[in-house]
């Protein structure tokens, strides 16, 4: 009695292993195949392929915006007036929606003060992405409660440093990562 | 599956056939001897409706797909080229458009046919929920094919709606690239858009296929709620109601044609006749008049993701209707202060409806901009107080009301109840009834 007992017992044990180790191969084997598929849904690499863009920074005049595609998103550059600036500048930080300066050439934790959404010595040029940060919209320039940009989509104001300070989009426009490649042109990604 | 089926096969070949695949007796019991009370009204021809409007937008959007070319620089030719040039694909192209909104006029009937008479109440919860689920994959086969004809309206509704996702903490932003196949809306985009909008329609023919299994487990609901009690109660499926849907699916065929002939941008945005420009976005986005009620509720709060919880969680909710109701009688027709709540519902969602397709910051009575200084009903305050509400119904009154309603007498039986409306009951007259 005792022998088959363990017999059976030993039996079932190599069975319960048997089975549990088949079953963790398979799981592996299901994740493995899934992959590729959910993947394939990933920017492509002639999507990736489409880095950057040069904008020439010298026909835009004082006031003047222009708008460029950038990765199928339209960039805002604006040649910011004196006046713009000086707004900007003098918002204290903890009046702001957000307070992180968004930028991509900075880091994560900078503030949002004016200085750090533009590059120093080039205040007046201010490059952002013009997708609103709530649902992606495209903003309007100079309207809006604060003189910089409003989302007609479902009413964000932004100021003219580009950060949100009213209605429901969470974030300042995203600065995205550029750089001067002349004094007076500029190389976006 | 058969039960209720008198099948016999009657040929030879017929009993060969039939103990190989006994599909003739599973036709004969669920399609034409299916018992079926005898006292629906004309709100139960929306499930025949609706099936008729699949079936439609199928046949309309396979022919549409021979003609149709998804890449972004040839889509929106390609929707002209199918009304100009392809053999009655002008009418072909409108029924698909303007048949996507019947079929949702005909769902938005159909479920607040089952709110009013408590279908969802047991036994048939699971079909309820089942309906639910056809419900969100009807939405999102409408939103993808929308996108198609690449106007503007199509364009920023696919990129405002897919950005709802970006709402979702740590990994909303790659889950969006990841939709989007790129950084924007783009070719990409648009070519899975149309891959699963060819496939989602099917995947709806299967969920039915269940929703009506799930249905004729129980068998229907009726107006009166109460359950079949005998074979006094119903009547086959075929001819009574074969014929009566019949009816009702040509006299909802008639309005379809309306539109189709003498309105067919009614329901449309005149916008999307423009192609899609990534950097410019209209003035006003507004999705199709199906939509609204949940954009209202979207518009209303303030923050991304809140707003965004609160969108789904209007539509999640109906899958655990079955428990916030806790009133043991079905019918509404039973229920008198549940009835008035119904129709406060009934409006609320209209008001939300409207309020969906207004500018939010406009007052609310004239609709004009409002300005600066004390307080001002517009059309966003008016938007919160329904969202509030619609929530309130569902999670606050339902529940109490189930427990301190007093609900009027209800009639013993279906046959009861038919022939005390027929023949004012006279003293006595019941004795007239048959028991069985
Ligand atoms: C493609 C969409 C749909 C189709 C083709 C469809 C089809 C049907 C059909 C043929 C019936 C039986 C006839 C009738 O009672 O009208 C039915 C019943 C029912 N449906 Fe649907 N349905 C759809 C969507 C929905 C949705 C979205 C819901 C709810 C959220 C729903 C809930 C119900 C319920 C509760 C019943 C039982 C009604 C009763 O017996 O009183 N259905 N459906
Ligand atoms: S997308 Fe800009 S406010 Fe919603």
């Amino acid at each position: 009695m005792g022998i088959v007992a363990t017999g059976e017992h030993a039996d079932s044990d190599r069975r319960d292993f048997l089975y549990i180790a088949t079953g963790a191969v398979g799981a592996v084997g299901v994740a493995l195949t899934a992959w590729p598929f959910i993947s394939q849904m990933n920017p492509d690499a002639s999507v990736l392929a489409l880095a950057n863009v040069d904008v020439d920074l010298g026909p835009i005049a004082e006031g003047q915006s222009v708008t460029i595609k950038w990765r199928g998103n339209p960039v805002f550059v604006r040649h910011r007036t004196a006046k713009e600036i000086e707004e900007a500048r003098a918002v204290p930080i903890d009046e702001l929606k957000d307070p992180l300066a968004r930028n991509n050439n900075l880091k994560e934790s900078d503030p949002a003060t004016d200085i750090n959404r533009v590059v120093g010595g080039k205040e007046q040029f201010l490059v952002m992405m013009g997708v609103c940060t709530h649902l992606g919209c495209v903003p309007l320039g100079e309207q809006g409660d604060y003189g910089g940009w409003y989302c007609p989509c479902h009413g964000s104001h932004y100021d003219t440093a580009g950060r949100i300070r009213k209605g429901p989009a969470p974030e300042n426009l995203l600065v995205p990562r550029y750089e001067y490649i002349s004094d007076t042109k500029i190389r976006i990604g | 599956m058969g039960g209720h089926s008198s099948y016999q096969p009657k040929s030879a070949f017929a009993k060969w056939f039939h103990e190989r695949l006994p599909i003739m007796d599973l036709i004969q019991g669920q399609a034409l001897d299916f018992p079926t009370p005898k006292n629906l009204n004309y709100f139960w021809t929306f499930g025949g409706i609706l099936t008729m409007m699949l079936g439609a937008q199928l046949l309309t959007g396979i022919v549409l797909a021979m003609h149709y070319t998804p890449h972004v620089t040839m889509a929106f030719d390609s929707i002209e080229h199918i009304r100009r040039d392809v053999n009655y694909g002008n009418i072909i192209q409108k029924l698909h458009a303007n048949g996507a909104s019947m079929f949702f006029l005909a769902v938005y009937i159909h479920i607040f046919r089952g709110m009013y008479y408590g279908s969802y109440k047991a036994p048939r919860e699971i079909l309820w929920m089942i309906g639910v689920i056809i419900l969100l994959v009807m939405m999102a086969t409408a939103f993808m094919g929308y996108v198609l004809p690449w106007g503007q309206m199509s364009f920023w509704g696919a990129k405002v709606i897919t950005n709802l996702f970006s709402a979702i903490p740590f990994f909303g932003d790659s889950i969006v690239t990841w939709l989007w196949g790129g950084f924007a809306v783009d070719n990409p985009t648009l070519n899975r858009f149309y891959s699963l909008h060819y496939l989602l329609p099917f995947v709806l023919a299967g969920l039915v296929g269940l929703h009506i299994w799930a249905l004729h487990v129980p068998g229907n609901n009726n107006p009166t709620g109460v359950s079949v009690k005998s074979g006094q109660d119903t009547v086959p499926f075929h001819p009574y109601y074969t014929m009566k849907d019949a009816f009702a699916i040509g006299v909802f065929l008639i309005v379809y044609c309306l539109f189709v002939f003498f309105a067919p941008d009614y329901m449309g945005h005149p916008v999307n006749y423009e192609m899609a420009d990534p950097l410019k976005t209209p003035a006003h986005i507004v999705p199709e008049w199906y939509f609204l009620p949940f954009y209202a509720i979207l518009r209303s709060i303030d923050n991304k993701l809140l707003g965004v919880i609160a969108m789904f969680a209007s539509i999640l909710l109906l899958l655990v209707l079955p428990w916030l109701d806790t009133s043991r009688v079905r019918s509404g027709t039973y229920r008198p202060v549940f009835k008035q709540f119904f129709w406060i519902l009934v409006l609320d969602c209209l008001l939300l409806g409207y309020i969906g397709s207004r500018v939010p910051d406009n007052l609310f009575w004239v609709d004009t901009p409002s300005h600066e200084g004390g307080f001002a009903l517009t059309n966003k305050l008016v938007g919160q107080i329904a969202t509030l509400y619609y929530f309130v119904h569902f999670l606050i009154i339902l529940p109490i009301l189930g427990l301190l309603e007093t609900p009027k007498p209800m009639p013993a039986s279906i046959s009861e109840a038919v022939l005390a409306k027929n023949k004012p009951a006279l003293p006595g007259h019941k004795a007239a009834v048959p028991a069985e």
